[in-house]
């Protein structure tokens, strides 16, 4: 009676905590302003279907697309075994749901085959992150807390597997003995193989069981709870963040509605520009001034660097991340919104977005090849960013370089980016090859 | 081969009281670098050899405003785009073909929400369908037969609007042994002059992408790149040149080989 009412207690704060931080965090995605991603209801299913649930873009680079496979179905499938862990842990029950018999059987020894093989993927991925020297995970973004974070995540995954393995070993092995309520059900086809290992000495075995199963449960309510302060969050927030994906064709940049309305007033003397709501700034400065579709981004990343490693600017030696750009984003949307919570509306720190986050370095290093928003395998998009970040330099500092400048004003003057008369623009008909 | 393209411009054939069934977007690499002059002047060929009727805008043809877009300058772009629209709205344009992805690119996808809504394709999609429409037939041993081709995506054309195949359709059907590079397709890497980059100097690194993408493309042991874009054109040439490869590797836009494997 005790432990199920420990249990009772543990489940229920866990997830009051787990909920007020999800709050939060909907709090701060709701700082970013507005953009419609709400049209075409089936496009957007299919392509949730297909890039998180299918997780189609993974596998532009098989041997981490299987691996986290492996992880991905493991997490998927094994949270079914929750449904009873709960349900024993409210009741004080044994294996309730082993009433389903044959179907029982199937599903506790597919958790053993999955929990397995997430223990395996997750030891290659210690491995691959922490002495493969891969480039994508050296870089200098991925230093401190975002590598701790990494192999946190890992390691926690791999004492859950265990744990939960170990606990079928010491329950298998009592069901053996013929222990009190160990029934025989379920099939183990991994931890039958630890059984042998194992003591005979039933309290030593119930208390592994035991000791196993509060590990197991416990480890996940904390876990879920880590969640919100990782880059974890990705198994939940993957799935709204392709929902919400730009389903137009990659090379298309939003028009700015504000500036179709100064434009306009400035062709034509009789247009009567719209007021448009809100203060009005000509791109991105801080997190604020990005769409709340760019926050709900940063808060998917994951941190993989496919992004990062396939961008030319990155690959030529370039300050430019767009993993980077997804993260500084991150962090500054939780330091602005721990600054409008604790103030009730955002206090000016001194700081933003660009300059003491993302420098112009790293902006102006941009061929916006779209290589990175392609390579996402949740969609995100690192390049819009980079655009509105060059919109705010150019339109609201004039700040460029004079060779781009250069530009503007041939564009302005003759049409063409480079110095030419407009006069001379067909002479090419009149040359000789 | 003085002026013999003879090719009309909107305000001429409106003067004459006919319409084109294409306008042609020259572009501005396409009107004043050297190069891809000579790349226009080919489309021409082609268009001219098949019977197409078409037209330029010639002095009335502006920048679409895509570098100053992409370099943050929306209200620059936005006035070139208006204006454009304006012009084409005046000639009533329905169908445009551009030679330059950049071009092509901003004319199909951000023109329509400023009010000019035209059917856009690429050079490279209408010699596809000149071919699959059997108006285009390549000439019996023609120069390229058998040599290792090797294609460039620009980013423009692959990746951001996702036209892989016509440019390989019209390499593949001149019996020639195309290879891929490495990073191909929606894979490709960029040549670095995108988002403005072509007019500034690159930001501090360690390499220019150019150099990059030539390593892969001696690598590839192609005789030949193709390009369809005129700023990948000049980096890739410029990197052949870095690279003192010239003598091995010629870089040429889909529009040149169609018309030199058609003998035009």
């Amino acid at each position: 009676m005790i432990s199920q009412l420990i249990f009772f207690m543990l489940l229920g704060v866990s997830l009051f905590l787990f909920a007020k931080q999800a709050q939060q965090i909907y709090a701060n995605i709701q700082l970013g302003k507005p953009v419609d991603r709400f049209d075409n209801p089936k496009a957007r299913i299919k392509k949730m279907l297909l890039v998180a649930f299918g997780q189609q873009k993974m596998f532009k680079r098989w041997t981490p697309a299987i691996l986290h496979l492996f992880v991905y179905v493991g997490f998927c499938i094994i949270n079914i075994e929750m449904i009873e862990i709960v349900i024993d842990g409210l009741f004080g029950t044994h294996r309730i749901l082993s009433f389903l018999g044959g179907f029982y059987n199937f599903l506790i020894a597919s958790f053993e085959i999955l929990a397995f093989l997430v223990l395996l993927a997750c030891l290659v991925f210690l491995v691959r992150r922490n002495s493969m020297r891969i480039k994508r995970f050296q870089s200098p973004e991925l230093k401190d807390w975002p590598k701790t974070d990494a192999n946190l995540i890992l390691i926690t995954e791999i004492l859950l597997m265990s744990a939960f393995l170990l606990m079928n070993a010491a329950d298998y092995t009592l069901q053996g003995l013929g222990v009190g309520h160990y029934a025989q059900v379920g099939s183990f086809p991994i931890s039958s193989l630890i059984s042998p290992y194992l003591t005979t000495n039933t309290e030593t075995l119930v208390f592994i069981e035991r000791g196993c199963w509060w590990f197991h449960i416990v480890g996940i309510f904390a876990f879920l709870n880590y969640l919100p302060y990782s880059k974890h969050l990705h198994i939940i927030l993957a799935f709204p963040t392709t929902y919400f994906s730009n389903l137009n064709p990659k090379g298309q940049l939003d028009n700015m509605p504000s500036v179709t309305q100064e434009v306009k007033a400035m062709l034509d003397p009789s247009f009567v520009p719209q007021v448009l709501e809100g203060p009005l700034r000509f791109g991105v400065k801080d997190v604020q001034d990005l769409t709340w579709k760019n926050l709900l981004e940063a808060y998917t990343c994951t941190e993989c660097g496919r992004c990062t490693s396939s961008c030319p600017a990155n690959i030529t030696g370039k300050l430019l991340s767009p993993r980077k750009i997804m993260m500084d984003t991150r962090d500054r949307l939780t330091e602005v919104g721990d600054n409008v919570k604790k103030n009730g509306s955002f206090v000016d720190d001194g700081k933003s977005l660009i300059d003491t986050y993302i420098t112009r370095a790293e902006i102006w290093a941009c061929t916006s090849c779209n290589a990175c928003v392609e390579q996402c395998p949740v969609n995100l998009n690192p390049l819009e960013i980079i655009m509105d970040l060059r919109r705010f330099a150019v339109m609201e500092e004039s700040q460029a370089a004079a060779s781009v400048n250069a530009m503007f004003s041939n564009i302005e003057n003759n049409g063409a980016p480079w110095k030419y008369a407009q006069a001379d623009r067909a002479n090419w008909i009149q040359g000789t090859d | 081969m003085q002026n013999e393209l003879n090719v009309p411009t909107m305000a001429e054939l409106m003067a004459r009281g006919e319409t084109p069934e294409i306008l042609f977007w020259v572009g501005c690499a396409g009107s004043f670098d050297e190069r891809a002059q000579k790349i226009t002047r080919d489309i021409c060929k082609i268009l001219q050899h098949v019977g197409l009727k078409f037209a330029i805008l010639g002095t009335e043809e502006s920048c679409t405003g895509d570098p100053a877009k992409r370099a943050g300058n929306e209200f620059l772009f936005q006035m070139q785009a208006m204006t454009n629209i304006e012009i084409l709205t005046g000639y009533a344009v329905k169908k445009i073909v551009t030679a330059c992805p950049h071009c092509f690119n901003t004319l199909k996808n951000e023109y329509p929400a400023l009010g000019g809504n035209y059917e856009v394709i690429h050079h490279t999609e209408l010699i596809q369908s000149l071919i699959r429409e059997g108006r285009l037939k390549t000439a019996d041993g023609h120069e390229f037969l058998g040599k290792k081709i090797t294609y460039h995506d620009p980013c423009y054309l692959g990746r951001a609007n996702e036209v892989y195949e016509a440019p390989r359709e019209i390499l593949q059907q001149l019996d020639v042994q195309l290879t891929e590079l490495k990073r191909c397709r929606s894979n490709g890497l960029c040549c670095g002059a995108g988002g403005a980059q072509m007019f500034k100097e690159p930001e501090a690194g360690n390499k220019d992408i150019n150099i990059e993408r030539i390593e892969e493309v001696i690598a590839s042991q192609a005789q030949i790149v193709a390009a369809a874009c005129p700023y990948c054109m000049t980096m890739l040439k410029d990197g052949v040149k870095v690279k003192e490869k010239e003598g091995e590797i010629e870089v040429l836009d889909i529009a040149e080989i169609t018309v030199r494997a058609n003998k035009l």
